[in-house]
C-alpha cells in the first residue's frame, strides 16, 4: 500500500514535471517564433509602409502618394475591429501569397505581394505570431483616394493578368545554399524589385526586366539597375564592401542616399551577418557588365566643353574639400565620385538631386553619426548645378555624360519627402 | 643593456603606432562635430550664426532643448520644411541631441541689428506688445516667457534675437496657421491665435531691432515661472 502511494505520488511528480518542461518548451518555442517573426518583419520593411510618422508601430494611416491616386496604409495591429485581431494565420498567409484579403477582395499592387508570395508558409506564420504579439491600437483605416477609373478594385484583376505570377520561391539546385538564401531575402521578403525593376505606364514590372533599374514614379529618385555594372550592380565589388553598405549605410565604394537611406535605416541594418552575407553574394552574382551605352549626350559639344570647365571651377571651389581634387573622397565618410557606378550611370538623375538637396546616409548602428552632404540649391545656379555635375560625370575616367541647365532646373522641384 | 634595448623597441613601436594612426586620420574626414553638421552651413552659417538670407535662423547658443525639439519635430515632419525633413528623416534621437547640444554650445557675436522698414508707430506697437502684451485680447508678452532680456530659458524656450523680421513673421505666420505646431499645450499656437497680421509685422520688426545684450546666453530652469502650460517646457 504504502510503496503503491509512492509510486502514485511519484508518477505524478514526475508528469507534473514533464507538463511543466513542456509548457516551458512551448514557451520557449512561441518566443522563439515571435522573436523570428520580428526579424523577418525587418527584412520585409512592414514599418516602412504600416507606421505613419509620429504613428503607432503598425497602426497604418501612412499615405502613399502614387500615380494613381493616394493609397493609405492599412493597420496590422491585433485590434480586432480595425486591426487584424480576427485574422487567422491561413488569412494572413493568403494576403502575402495571394494577394488578397481574407474574404477574396483584391489588394491593391504598392502591397509588394508579387515579391511577398515568394515567402514560405514558415516565414509567414512567424511574422504573423508576432504580429500578434504586439500591442493593438485602434485605428480605423483611411479609405484610399484613387482618382477615377483607378478607383474600382476589378482593374486589379488585369495588373495580375500580366504581371503577377503566384508561388513560393524555388531555390535553385546549381547554387549554393548562401546564393539561394540571399535570392530569397532580395526577391522576397526584401522587395527589391518594387524599386529597381523598370515600372511601365501600367504600374507593373515585367519578369523579364527584374531587377534592371527605373525611376521609381513620384519619388523622382532613379533606382539604378542591379544587374548591370554600369549601374548598381556589384559584380566588381568586394563582399565586404557590400555588406558594409547595407549594414551601416556607408562603404569604400559610395553611401546609400534617397529612399535606400529608409531601407537601410528601417530594415537593412537589423539583418544578421549570414543573411547580410547571402544578399551580397546573391547580388554581386546577378550583376554583369554590360555593353558601354552609345556616348549620347544631347549637348552640342561646345557647350558641353564650356559647361565642364566652368564645371571643374566650381568643383574646386565648393566640392574637392571633401571629394578631393582627383574625386578620391575620403570613404567610407566622404564617398569617392572616381569611379562611382552612382556619378557615372546613364541617368543623372541622383547626382543633380544629391547636389542640390544633400543628405545623410541613414543612421545605423555601425554608424550612428553619419556625415552629410550640404544641399547647394540655394548656392548654385541652375548652370553652374549642371556644370558641376558635367564634371563630376566626365573627370577622372569617369564614362558618364554631361548633363543640361533644364534638366538641374526640372529638379529643383522635385518632391524631397 | 638589455633594458635600454627593450626601451628603445617599445619607444619605436608606440611610435609606429601613433605613426599609424596618423595616417588613417589623415585619409579620413575630422572626427568632430563641426565636419558632421556641414550640411547645415550653407542655410545657417558656420557656426549656426545665420546667412544673409533672411528665413533662414540663427541656430548658435539657443538652449540645446529648444534645438533638438525642432529637430525631432522636422524629423517627423510635425514641422514641415521638406529640405529639412527630407536631411532629418533617417537620423538617431542621439546624434540629433548632440548636433542640438553643438550649436547650442556656439557663441558667434549677434549681428548689429538691421534698420526696421516699418513706421515709428508700427514699432511702438510692437514694443508695447512684445513687452506688455494686451491682456484685453489675451495676449501675453513675449518677455513673459522668453525672458527680460529675451535671450530665452534653458532648456525649451528660444532667445529672439538675432532674428530676422521676416523670418519670424514666418513662423508666427505659420503657427495661426496650423502648419508649425509644438508638443501640447502648444502654446504659441495659441498666442499667435490672437495676433492679426498687424500685430504679426509689429513684433517682427520690433524684435529684430533690439541689440545684443551683454549676456545673450539663455536663463537657466526655472529663473521664472511661465504664465501658462507650454509643451516644450514642462514647468
Amino acid at each position: 500500500m504504502g510503496s503503491k502511494l509512492s509510486t502514485a505520488l511519484l508518477s505524478i511528480q514526475l508528469l507534473a514535471l514533464a507538463a511543466l518542461a513542456t509548457a516551458a518548451q512551448a514557451q520557449d518555442k512561441s518566443s522563439d517564433i515571435i522573436a523570428r517573426g520580428e526579424y523577418l518583419a525587418r527584412a520585409g520593411d512592414c514599418t516602412a509602409c504600416h507606421t505613419a510618422p509620429e504613428g503607432r508601430l503598425f497602426a497604418g494611416g501612412r499615405a502613399m502618394p502614387t500615380p494613381f491616386g493616394t493609397l493609405y496604409t492599412s493597420n496590422i495591429t491585433p485590434d480586432p475591429d480595425t486591426g487584424i485581431g480576427k485574422w487567422s494565420a491561413d488569412d494572413f498567409y493568403k494576403t502575402m501569397h495571394s494577394g488578397r484579403f481574407p474574404d477574396g477582395g483584391l489588394i491593391y499592387p504598392a502591397m509588394p505581394f508579387a515579391s511577398y508570395t515568394k515567402v514560405t508558409r514558415a516565414d509567414s506564420d512567424a511574422i504573423f505570431a508576432y504580429l500578434r504579439s504586439i500591442a493593438p491600437v485602434s485605428q480605423k483605416n483611411k479609405p484610399h483616394e484613387l482618382r477615377f477609373p483607378y478607383d474600382n478594385r476589378q482593374l486589379i484583376l488585369g495588373w495580375r493578368t500580366l504581371f503577377f505570377s503566384e508561388g513560393e520561391f524555388k531555390p535553385d539546385p546549381k547554387k549554393s545554399a548562401e546564393w539561394n538564401r540571399g535570392a530569397y531575402l532580395v526577391e522576397g521578403l526584401g522587395h527589391c524589385g518594387m524599386c529597381h525593376s523598370p515600372i511601365n505606364a501600367l504600374g507593373g514590372t515585367s519578369q523579364s526586366d527584374a531587377f534592371k533599374g527605373g525611376l521609381i514614379p513620384m519619388q523622382n529618385w532613379y533606382a539604378p539597375s542591379l544587374t548591370s555594372n554600369r549601374e548598381a550592380g556589384l559584380g566588381d565589388w568586394s563582399i565586404k564592401d557590400i555588406t558594409d553598405l547595407l549594414q551601416t549605410g556607408v562603404s569604400m565604394r559610395g553611401v546609400v542616399y534617397g529612399p535606400m537611406a529608409e531601407v537601410v535605416h528601417n530594415s537593412l541594418q537589423y539583418l544578421n551577418d549570414e543573411d547580410t552575407r547571402a544578399m551580397a553574394v546573391y547580388l554581386k552574382g546577378i550583376a554583369e557588365p554590360s555593353p558601354p551605352p552609345p556616348a549620347s549626350s544631347t549637348l552640342p559639344t561646345t557647350e558641353s566643353s564650356l559647361l565642364i570647365s566652368l564645371g571643374k571651377t566650381v568643383y574646386d571651389k565648393q566640392c574637392a574639400s571633401c571629394h578631393g581634387t582627383q574625386g578620391e573622397g575620403k570613404p567610407p565618410h566622404w564617398p569617392p565620385l572616381a569611379n562611382n557606378q552612382s556619378i557615372e550611370m546613364q541617368s543623372a538623375v541622383n547626382p543633380i538631386r544629391m547636389v542640390l538637396n544633400g543628405g545623410y546616409p541613414p543612421g545605423t548602428k555601425g554608424n550612428p553619426m553619419p556625415y552629410g552632404m550640404p544641399p547647394f540649391a540655394g548656392l548654385l545656379s541652375d548652370n553652374e548645378i549642371a556644370a558641376v555635375v558635367s564634371y563630376i560625370r566626365t573627370a577622372w575616367g569617369n564614362r558618364g555624360t554631361p548633363v543640361s541647365a533644364r534638366e538641374a532646373n526640372e529638379l529643383r522641384s522635385a518632391p524631397l519627402n | 643593456m638589455f633594458a635600454r634595448a627593450a626601451a628603445s623597441v617599445a619607444v619605436t613601436i608606440t611610435l609606429a603606432t601613433i605613426d599609424g594612426a596618423a595616417a588613417q586620420t589623415a585619409n579620413q574626414p575630422p572626427d568632430t562635430m563641426a565636419a558632421r553638421v556641414e550640411a547645415c552651413t550653407p542655410c545657417h552659417g558656420n557656426k549656426g550664426e545665420g546667412t544673409s538670407d533672411v528665413y533662414f535662423p540663427r541656430l548658435a547658443g539657443k538652449p540645446a532643448g529648444y534645438l533638438y525639439n525642432q529637430l525631432l519635430a522636422f524629423r517627423s515632419g510635425r514641422r514641415k520644411y521638406p529640405p529639412m525633413n527630407y536631411l532629418l528623416e533617417f537620423l538617431p534621437d542621439p546624434y540629433l541631441e548632440a548636433m542640438a547640444e553643438y550649436f547650442a554650445g556656439e557663441h558667434p557675436p549677434l549681428p548689429q541689428p538691421a534698420p526696421s522698414e516699418v513706421s515709428k508707430d508700427v514699432l511702438a506697437q510692437g514694443e508695447l506688445l512684445a513687452t506688455s502684451g494686451d491682456a484685453s485680447r489675451n495676449i501675453p508678452a513675449c518677455v513673459s516667457c522668453h525672458g527680460p532680456g529675451l535671450a530665452g530659458m534653458q532648456p525649451g524656450i528660444p532667445g529672439l534675437l538675432g532674428l530676422r523680421a521676416n523670418y519670424i513673421s514666418a513662423q508666427l505666420g505659420a503657427w495661426r496657421y496650423g502648419t508649425r505646431t509644438a508638443k501640447s499645450p502648444d502654446c504659441m499656437q495659441q498666442v499667435a491665435g490672437h495676433l492679426t497680421e498687424a500685430d504679426v509685422t509689429a513684433v517682427a520688426a520690433w524684435l529684430a531691432t533690439r541689440a545684443a545684450p551683454t549676456n545673450p546666453a539663455p536663463v537657466p530652469k526655472g529663473t521664472y515661472a511661465l504664465p501658462f502650460g507650454c509643451g516644450s517646457q514642462p514647468n
